[in-house]
């Protein structure tokens, strides 16, 4: 009875190829009474390091792994209980916790729907694309410019608890086709619209970041009654102003420390940029067909005077279903000011003190609205 | 999709995939098909370890077996690429060299600087190096660093699948002429490899390995080695950043600087024998540009001075080994003044 | 065959031989002064071998000379004021002044370099052959080798890939006698180069390399042969060379009053013009007025090069990597 109020803290699995992370400090200590959402250890992968927060309410009884430790997904790191757990329960359950543990197999992750990548053919792209959780409610996770799927790596999981969530690479991202016709946002949204139908999503929450915001946004105009409800992070789509330097900047770069410093620009925190998240960019943009994409769809969203040309905030107020805007105070590449004068039909969450990708900054806050 | 393929199936896919995009992009050497002018099978070795298998049955006549005259064959690859080919020639064994080296190092490098800046010789030599398979002491060596010696040749060493598809690529598409140096034991190493084309640039050094304590400067199969003596290294506490130079020219001075500033401690490890080696030209470097930063002198892991041994127990030992990284690691750490 | 050749193309012919034999001449003099550097080894003597084939070339052929190149060059069409200036190491050279006598090379006219290798060619030379092939055009190649890089490995190899592939590819052997300061009689192990085809799977033919008309007929038949795809020959053009290995050679491995006679009873020049004011309609004067636009334009090439600038010292560095 008791040990059902015993909560394991695990590694997560952020994002779909991570398959184990470094422990690199606790936050606090043994001891610590946690709320939901409280920053506890953190955690840095191969893509990108972050703080682990409590998704579990508790006093933190243990801390099972250390410092520099390097542990699978799954695998204990603390152990979560009410005052009244006796010691010796928290260690009878460490034990037969590590007794039972297994560390995943990769193969296992390749099941449909458990998280593997799968691919079909949409409006003439070949699509990759990811499938987490099941249920009637349906999510669709639009990353930006110069992104891919990954970018929802601390949202699709949580989000997964109690519906399908899907994440695709665009054209001319992640392992989607690279050789892009029409880079229009109306052409994109018109591909993602065909990714829908294709897996016979009549209705699906959408939720777009930077340019696929603007995507969102375009396809809650285009077909409305395929969108149950909008959310646009940092949106491209609804004001002039972009950071254009980064964007040509990003295409045109082919040198590690430049890449560095401009991916510095999409967050509050430097040091969340680390070598492996500057390696996977540089590794994308030098596979063929990349930089002529980047530079077509560019001009899809951007004019030849820097400033954005497909702007639809005239046009949200006309929006049946309902439409929020989350944006960073600290987004240096869209400003957050886009998120002010909007339509009373429009719900705006400003967070405070993050940057572009605040869906990664402060992906609990996000995922909280998100679920609301 | 990445999906896992080995080191040589990767420069298969290399070559058919830029084959398939150019059509001056042409194969030649010994057996690269096999079986030409007979009444056997025709491809029937596809490279003497299958590194080329199928690229006949795809390209016909642009994959050409030669006679065994290096001289002759590499140097028509060279004048080919002069006159608007682009030739992928294979030097069977990194070895032969001895006999075209002349084709190499006053034809081909050279052009470009004595005709004036007028020449272009997109020439790719892969060759095949390295010890292990028993080969004895004509068929083992590591001379890359004869080529990195010559001005106007690109030497490219690349050590896993995923490398050595997208520097094969970078190789191909390289308007100078580039030594492609592939580990024979590397071979059946598998990798995550994407099926798209892509390129990786020379002069990039890559860090396969992050650390604060001890740098291992290394290349080719070596870095494989490295990685398994920092993993022992770090149950004992060090923390070793290895370098995988990728290309010993152009080479990637600034990334080795860089962490040596960071870890003050070097060791460069090189496969091939100790004098006027890749050792000793990246000690040479580090000692004159970051020598305010080094704790401990340079140590070198290399081959001894001697040729490639038969036997099988000298050729272990011949090879540097990770117990031998990892000592000279705990040499570098150990040192006091 | 001289049926093919109207009074134009003789004059053409003269034309190049005599400035072949100026520019040589003149090159003799000017470094006995101290002008020019380094090393030149002169081809005069040999003047209708490289015109009799140079005749037949097509800007889009390729040649690959060796280290008495100059012969070859100005047959091939580079231009001669440059090719001076090249050999005095100025920044107006053919090559920027960084290649020197023994490299001059002219990519945009098919002339694929002088070769201070011996036997650095034949390889080359097959390549350039096999590109022509694999692009499906009628292009060729020329090699031009010595008696001495008849011996050379590389020769022999690139004679039996050419035969192997059937590649476009003529071997011009210019035997002149002496391999540096050690007569062929003595180094090579055979009467006539040209036997030595038979054993490569390709024809081979002996030619008068002092006649123009032989050169010029022999070569016709190799070239057609080679641009009909039927693959490659062997011509071994037996000739003199009227100045040193290199210049400085002492020449004491030559005979006293060797070049001397040479000079008077072989010189392919008098041959060619005794033969052509005599058979063919040319007038002594139009060969004259030859001579002296040849003087003239050879003074003018060495002014050249005299007056042109050393390159840069930035050049030092330039040009050894298209981009690194």
């Amino acid at each position: 009875m008791s040990e059902s109020r015993i909560v394991a803290l695990t590694m997560p699995k952020w994002g779909l190829s991570m398959t184990e992370g470094k422990v690199m400090e606790w936050l606090v200590e043994e001891g610590t009474d946690l709320s939901l959402g409280d920053d506890v250890l953190d955690i840095e992968t191969e893509k990108i390091a972050n703080t682990f927060e409590a998704l579990d309410a508790g006093i933190l009884r243990r801390q099972v792994a250390d410092p520099e430790d390097v542990l699978p997904i799954g695998a204990l790191l603390g152990v979560i209980a009410p005052p009244e757990i006796t010691e010796d329960e928290i260690e009878a359950f460490i034990v037969t916790f590590l007794a039972n543990y297994v560390p995943p197999e990769p193969e296992e992750e390749q099941e449909e729907g458990s998280g593997g990548y799968e691919e079909l053919e949409a409006n003439g792209y070949h699509l990759r694309y990811s499938k987490m959780g099941t249920g009637d409610k349906v999510i669709l996770l639009v990353h930006g410019f110069g992104g891919d799927a990954d970018r929802w790596l601390f949202t699709q999981q949580p989000l997964s608890s109690n519906a399908t969530v899907y994440a695709l690479d665009l054209p001319g991202h992640g392992q989607s086709t690279k050789n892009i016709q029409d880079g229009s946002v109306e052409s994109l949204a018109k591909t993602v619209i065909a990714f829908m139908k294709a897996l016979d999503i009549d209705s699906a929450q959408l939720v777009g970041h930077s340019l696929g915001g603007a995507i969102a946004l375009k396809i809650a105009l285009i077909e409305p009654e395929l969108v149950s409800r909008l959310d646009l992070i940092a949106s491209a789509g609804l004001g002039p102003e972009i950071n254009n330097e980064y964007i040509q900047g990003f295409i045109s770069t082919d040198s590690r420390k430049e890449m560095k410093k401009l991916l510095q620009k999409l967050v509050a925190d430097p040091d969340l940029v680390n070598r492996s998240l500057v390696n996977d960019m540089l590794q994308f943009k030098r596979t063929d067909g990349v930089n002529a994409a980047l530079k077509t769809i560019s001009t899809g969203f951007i004019g030849a005077d820097g400033s954005q040309s497909d702007i639809m905030k005239e046009e949200l107020h006309q929006l049946p279903m309902p439409v929020r805007v989350i944006w960073g105070n600290k987004d240096e590449i869209i400003p957050s000011a886009h998120a002010e004068s909007l339509p009373p039909n429009v719900e705006v969450k400003l967070l405070d003190g993050y940057g572009h990708l605040v869906q990664l900054e402060a992906a609990s806050e996000v995922n909280a609205l998100l679920a609301s | 999709m990445a999906r896992k393929i080995t080191y040589q199936q990767a420069i298969n896919e290399a070559l058919d995939q830029e084959m398939a995009k150019d059509k001056s992009v042409i194969i030649m050497g010994e057996d690269v098909a096999g079986g030409s002018g007979g009444d056997g099978e025709m491809d029937a070795w596809g490279g003497v370890l299958g590194v080329t298998k199928g690229l006949w049955g795809k390209y016909g006549d642009r994959v050409m077996d030669t006679p065994i005259s290096e001289a002759g064959y590499v140097g028509a690859a060279v004048g080919a690429a002069t006159a608007g080919l682009r030739p992928v020639c294979e030097l069977m064994f990194i070895d032969f060299m001895g006999v075209c080296f002349d084709q190499i190092y006053n034809q081909a490098a050279k052009f470009r600087y004595m005709f004036g800046g007028k020449a272009e010789t997109p020439i790719v030599i892969r060759t095949m190096y390295g010890a292990g398979f028993r080969a004895a002491a004509q068929h083992s060596q590591c001379l890359y660093n004869m080529f990195t010696a010559v001005p106007g040749l690109k030497v490219v060493i690349p050590s896993s699948p995923y490398d050595v598809k997208g520097l094969l690529i970078q190789a191909i598409r390289d308007n100078d002429p580039v030594i492609f140096c592939e580990h024979k034991v590397l071979y059946t190493l598998e990798g995550d490899v994407p099926e798209e084309s892509y390129t990786i640039p020379f002069g990039e050094a890559n860090i396969v390995k992050e650390g604060n304590d001890v740098t291992i400067v290394t290349v080719g199969r070596m870095v494989h080695q490295a990685i398994e003596a920092a993993a022992t290294l770090a149950k004992e506490g060090v923390s070793c950043e290895v370098v995988d130079l990728r290309t010993t020219s152009p080479l990637d001075e600034e990334t080795i600087i860089e962490s040596v500033e960071n870890t003050g401690r070097l060791v460069v490890v090189d496969e091939s024998t100790p004098r006027c080696s890749i050792a000793t030209d990246i000690s040479a470097i580090v000692a004159q540009k970051a020598f305010g930063s080094l704790e401990a002198p340079i140590e070198m892991v290399t081959a001894p001075h001697t040729p490639v041994p038969f036997n099988g127990a000298l050729e272990d030992q011949y090879v540097p080994s990770p117990g031998r990284i990892a000592d000279a690691a705990r040499i570098v750490m150990g040192y006091k003044v | 065959m001289t049926a093919n050749l109207s009074v134009e193309d003789l004059l053409d012919a003269y034309r190049t031989m005599k400035t072949i034999r100026e520019f040589e001449d003149r090159v003799h003099v000017e470094f006995a002064k101290g002008g020019i550097p380094g090393f030149v080894h002169l081809y005069a003597g040999e003047e209708a071998s490289a015109t009799g084939v140079g005749m037949h070339l097509k800007e889009t052929d390729k040649l690959a000379s060796n280290h008495r190149g100059h012969g070859h060059c100005i047959a091939k069409g580079v231009e001669v004021k440059g090719m001076m200036a090249e050999i005095y190491g100025k920044k107006t050279g053919t090559c920027h002044g960084k290649g020197g006598s023994m490299h001059i090379a002219d990519l945009d006219t098919g002339m694929m370099g002088a070769n201070g290798i011996v036997g650095g060619g034949p390889p080359l030379a097959c390549g350039a052959a096999l590109a022509a092939k694999m692009k499906g055009t009628d292009g060729i190649a020329v090699v031009f080798c010595g008696d001495g890089a008849s011996n050379q490995g590389t020769t022999f190899e690139a004679m039996n890939l050419a035969t192997v592939w059937k590649l476009p590819v003529i071997f011009v052997f210019e035997n002149n006698g002496y391999g540096e300061a050690t007569p062929s009689n003595y180094a090579v192990s055979c009467e006539d180069i040209a036997d030595r085809a038979v054993g490569f799977g390709m024809p081979g033919e002996i030619v008068d390399g002092h006649d123009f008309f032989a050169v010029h007929k022999a070569f016709a038949k190799a070239a057609e042969r080679a641009r009909a795809g039927e693959g490659p020959s062997l011509l071994e053009h037996k000739l003199d060379r009227f100045f040193g290995h290199f210049e400085g050679d002492n020449q004491n491995y030559r005979p006293k009053g060797e070049v001397k006679r040479l000079r008077e009873e072989v010189c392919c020049l008098k041959r060619f013009g005794a033969e052509v004011t005599t058979n063919h309609g040319v007038d002594q004067a139009q060969l004259s007025a030859i001579d002296n636009e040849v003087a003239k334009l050879i003074d003018e090439a060495v002014a050249f090069a005299e007056k042109s600038p050393e390159p840069d010292l930035s050049a030092l560095t330039t040009d050894v990597y298209i981009n690194y």
